[in-house]
């Protein structure tokens, strides 16, 4: 029964596509759909599918409704393009307002990316055109214990209340080595901690903290259930509450690492205050305490073949990713940067050069084992009928160098398409020209009286009005000699 | 920096003393001694609250408006005007500021230059930032020289608050005249302005936008908790530890209890639904300050009912802008239809007043405000949101912002519609006391040469030789503008002009809290300026001269 009624559906979409060629993509694709708008019913129909989940599919469809991958998708005898789960980016800055790190101090956990979302960032979209559909968007690493993190969908062009991705647990940020303990740090600071010594201290400290704050409330909530009047509660601590989660489980400890002992230091002070560290990201010496890390149970995100580029990253090898696989780690390949997400598939085709991984152990370290890491791999990661239709469209095998995005679907919505945008750019050319020209004309009329700008006044003046512009997130300087914001 | 002539005027001490004769009476015409009574006859109004008058009597009486009618009696006391062709506006508000509040001196280059740097804060317990406890009626003074010149330009009220990180001090409702600096207010507190500029940086907390908003968040939470602690421990203090005292949760409590405003700033989209969840998460009674992406947004702002504040300086290009730097098409768009603003909020529904943000010449705030309505908004919306509506949202509608009977007189009479750039300001009323508008001079010749660009001025003062760098801008007409800098201070030109080789600009500076002109005149050569200085019935000679076109000004590094 269940079959036929879906089977009919199928019927009737695709004789609307036949009707109309590309028409259900071309409604669809008037991406960014608006906030509260059904999602469309779509039928991708005969690719290669790479379910990431259950091997590969060929000349399979796949049928999308209210924005899931609907059961019993009829595979139809045809050839085409390449789909796979969407990109899930373990390590991600994009869409943050404002710094990356709050690096004045060394427990910031007070700070929540979550308050700073920033929509409108369009590395949402360059990073769209690259498959990616999940994010996990983390605070920096200047601080041994930075702020918290939040999960993200990339469903560009809507506010950012719809970014976060829903009962994703949120996150902190931790990091160990030489960022926390300011070794790149040219400009004297005599912040503490200046070791690694210190940082684990730090990291101590605070918990013990944390530890305190938690009993003083169990104590009052117990006091005030007894029914005991005039009590005074503890005093709210926004940095403290983050850090009781951590030790409650409802948050996750990302923790950014290079090297090996640093490793096992966090895996030690986690073990002593009883909590978890749900990944170690960039982990470049992961390969050395692979076991260790896979009998904690933690996850490395890691990069593909970055090494080198200072010295806590000298020991750093291309087969990390596989090595650790091979000792039962779970892996993920990230991105750490905006324009290196728009390519993660590629990052992931490299484990299959350095260490021999198979083609769908490749596909999963960008896709299903980040969603495992960071447990929403109920809803995301494979091609599974009822997860959601987070999917890409290539046009080849997304492990080869020749694969190109042609679309990206979040939700069962087509938020980027390669053919839409190569359409709309004379458009928007044409409306850039056209804003331009119109400022230029106004700017040629005659003004008088006292505010009237004149050739010759002070230039100083007139930067400081243009400080107030509002969309111009400030951003750290490319040639920076040490980038702390995403800092690797 | 104010300028100061305090030095020159101890050491003209019996210069001055011997023309305060001459200086009583002159500040009696524009302050003391005036007349309280007026009958503004057969004048059009505008009284905001209801529709417009024609031909109407406005009676003001010892500050307060006593009638507005066609048959109003007319006292015996009072100086009647005839306002046939001119029209009464209620006096503009501008709805967020600092005017009025003279700014900290800046530190000499003499004693170093710079500040001692305030310590690092190490977290939000070190307060970064937050003098909440702070007033703009505290710090009000008719010394700033932009009490007169927002004045002039029809403003009788702003709303003001100190400036300067992200709790600053709270804004206080100042009328813009007075014998005292008390007379200017009237309302304080009324809102606390809350800014979210991070207040430190890598090595001060916060140093980021989530930096500023965890500590906002703290400090609300602490401001809470702070107040209901008191209430156990005052309640029974015996072996209980005290709560602690911290300034800062104790001027905010106390605003809270006053069921203060907040003002969050909220200038583009993401910006200002941030702030709508912001005033959610705070429990206050926000208001958004910015609003210039409130086109796209218009609909959520009026859902929530939270009033705006328009920023008037819209956003616009560069003007020396890297022709290279393309921006983007939303940069573009967002200066395209910044000025669509307000029209949008109007037609929402959502309660919105006009400021002059970072607009430095009051004319333009006016000429700003015209571009909205261009835009859409009708003229009759602009002008509720210079005066009724920024009282409504201020609490003080009971008192200004409408020409009714029994608010205060502030008045702004005009020769036509206030939006038209023709139409000149006659006179403006604040409570009650009349001020004539200065009209600024134009010449009478077409100038013979230029005057424009950076001239230094050399005079002799009894303390000695001085100097003072001028950065003159002349139009064709040769209506003269610019700034004068000096060791003591900057000061801008009111008015002025060359005509023929005759050349007479004014400025105005403040002496020991009060302002005063300071008019030069004399002759250009060509190649050099000649004449005197007069402040004050004292007449002094100067000479300037150009320096070479590159030379930077020594002043301008202060």
């Amino acid at each position: 029964m269940k079959t036929a009624k879906l089977t009919r559906v199928q019927l009737l979409i695709c004789s609307a596509l036949l009707a109309s060629p590309a028409s259900v993509f071309a409604r669809a694709s008037e991406a960014p759909a608006k906030a509260g708008e059904s999602s469309p019913v779509i039928l991708i129909q005969n690719a290669t599918i790479l379910t990431a989940s259950h091997g590969t599919i060929e000349h399979g469809s796949i049928l999308v409704k209210d924005g899931k991958i609907a059961e019993d998708a009829q595979v139809i005898d045809a050839s085409g393009q390449f789909v796979m789960p969407g990109i899930i980016d373990c390590h991600s800055h994009i869409a943050i307002d404002g710094s990356v790190n709050e690096g004045s101090i060394s427990v910031s956990s007070i700070v929540n990316i979550a308050d700073v979302l920033n929509p409108d960032d369009v590395d949402i979209y360059r990073d769209l055109a690259g498959g990616v559909t999940v994010a996990n968007v983390l605070h920096g690493s200047a601080n041994a214990i930075g702020g918290q993190t939040i999960v993200i969908k990339l469903r560009w062009g809507q506010p950012a209340s719809k970014l976060p991705f829903e009962g994703a647990l949120p996150g902190i940020k931790f990091a160990l080595g030489e960022n926390p303990k300011r070794s790149n740090f040219r400009h004297g600071t005599t912040r503490y901690p200046a070791t690694r010594m210190g940082v684990e201290e730090t990291i101590r400290g605070a918990f013990a903290e944390a530890r305190d704050y938690k009993a003083a409330w169990d104590l009052y909530n117990k006091r005030a259930a007894a029914g005991e009047k005039n009590l005074t509660p503890p005093r709210r601590d926004l940095r403290l509450d983050p850090l009781v989660e951590v030790l409650e489980g409802k948050r996750y400890v990302h923790s950014h690492c290079y090297r090996e002992d640093e490793i096992l230091m966090l895996l030690r002070v986690a073990k002593e205050f009883g909590f978890k560290v749900r990944t170690f990201q960039h982990v470049l010496e992961g390969y050395k305490v692979a076991d260790e890390i896979a009998a904690s149970g933690a996850g490395a995100s890691t990069f593909s073949d970055w090494w080198a580029y200072k010295v806590e990253a000298y020991d750093a090898i291309p087969y990390n990713a596989a090595l650790m696989t091979r000792r039962g780690v779970l892996v993920s390949v990230n991105s750490d940067d905006a324009e290196e997400a728009t390519h993660l598939n590629q990052e992931a085709a490299k484990s299959i050069k350095f260490g021999g991984l198979s083609h769908d152990e490749a596909l999963k370290l960008v896709t299903l084992n980040p969603a495992i890491q960071l447990g929403i791999d109920k809803r995301v990661g494979s091609i599974d009928a009822g997860k959601d239709a987070d999917l890409v469209i290539y046009n080849r095998d997304p492990l080869s160098d020749y694969a190109v995005v042609q679309k990206t679907l979040i939700d069962g919505r087509v938020y980027f398409d390669r053919q839409h945008d190569i359409a709309d750019r004379p458009a928007r050319e044409k409306e850039k020209k056209a804003l331009l020209d119109k400022e230029k004309k106004s700017e040629k009329k005659p003004e008088t009286g006292e505010g009237a700008k004149k050739p010759g006044e002070k230039k100083s003046e007139e930067k400081k009005t243009e400080e107030k512009k509002p969309e111009e997130k400030p951003k750290p300087p490319q040639s920076a000699p040490v980038v702390f914001g995403g800092a690797r | 920096m104010r300028f100061s002539f305090q030095s020159l005027r101890f050491a003209l001490g019996i210069a001055v003393a011997a023309g305060a004769a001459l200086l009583g009476p002159a500040r009696a015409a524009a302050q003391g001694g005036e007349p309280q009574y007026f009958a503004i006859r057969g004048v059009t109004v505008v009284p905001v609250s209801g529709p417009r008058l024609e031909n109407t009597t406005v009676i003001i009486a010892r500050g307060v408006i006593k009638a507005v009618a066609k048959d109003a009696t007319i006292p015996e006391e009072a100086l009647v005007l005839e306002g046939k062709g001119l029209i009464v506006y209620p006096g503009f508000i501008d709805s967020f500021t600092d005017v009025g509040i003279p700014s900290a001196p800046a530190p000499s280059a003499g004693e170093g230059g710079s500040r001692p740097q305030p310590a690092a804060s190490r977290g939000p317990e070190d307060r970064p930032g937050s003098t909440p406890w702070r007033t703009g009626a505290d710090e009000a003074s008719l010394s700033d020289k932009r009490v007169e010149t927002w004045r002039s330009a029809g403003f009788t009220t702003v709303i003001s608050a100190p400036k300067g990180g992200m709790f600053p001090g709270q804004a206080s409702v100042l009328n813009l005249a007075g014998e005292r600096n008390g007379d200017m207010v009237v309302r304080t507190p009324v809102a606390v302005p809350v800014s979210l500029l991070p207040a430190g940086n890598f090595g001060s907390f916060p140093g980021s936008l989530m930096g500023s908003l965890a500590y906002a968040h703290q400090v609300w939470l602490d401001t809470d908790w702070s107040m209901k602690a008191q209430a156990v421990y005052e309640k029974n203090p015996r072996g209980v530890a005290r709560p602690r005292f911290d300034r800062t949760e104790e001027a905010l409590a106390e605003a809270l209890e006053d069921h203060a405003l907040v003002l969050i700033p909220a200038n583009n989209a993401r910006q200002i639904r941030r702030a709508l969840e912001l005033a959610d998460r705070w429990h206050v009674n926000g208001v958004l300050y910015g609003g210039q992406m409130s086109y796209e947004v218009a609909g959520e702002i009026a859902a929530k009912r939270l009033p705006v504040l328009v920023d008037l300086k819209w956003p616009e290009a560069e003007k020396d802008a890297d022709p290279d730097e393309v921006p983007s098409l939303n940069t573009r768009r967002f200066r395209d239809r910044a000025p669509s603003s307000p029209g949008a909020l109007a037609k929402a529904g959502v309660k919105f007043a006009f400021y002059s943000g970072a607009i430095t010449a009051p004319k333009d705030i006016l000429k700003a405000a015209k571009k909205s309505i261009d835009a859409g908004l009708s003229p009759d919306a602009a002008i509720r949101a210079f005066t009724l509506t920024p009282a409504e949202i201020f609490g003080v509608a009971d008192r200004l912002g409408s020409i009714e009977n029994g608010k205060i007189a502030n008045l702004v009479v005009t020769d036509g519609d206030i939006f038209d750039e023709k139409t000149k300001i006659k006179f403006v009323f604040v409570d009650g006391r009349r001020f004539t508008i200065r009209e600024p001079e134009k010449p009478k010749d077409p100038p013979k040469g230029d005057l424009t660009g950076k001239w230094k001025f050399s005079y002799t003062t009894p303390e000695g030789p001085e100097e003072s760098t001028v950065d003159f801008v002349m139009a064709s007409d040769g209506s003269l503008s610019g700034t004068l800098s000096s060791t003591r201070g900057n000061a801008n030109i009111i008015s002025g002009y060359l005509s023929a080789d005759k050349f007479s600009f004014t400025i105005n500076i403040s002496i020991e809290g009060s302002p005063a002109d300071v008019l030069f005149t004399g002759t250009f050569d060509g190649t050099a300026m000649k004449g005197s200085i007069s402040v004050q019935g004292l007449d002094i000679e100067f000479t300037g001269t150009k320096p070479g076109v590159h030379q930077i000004s020594e002043a301008g590094a202060q």
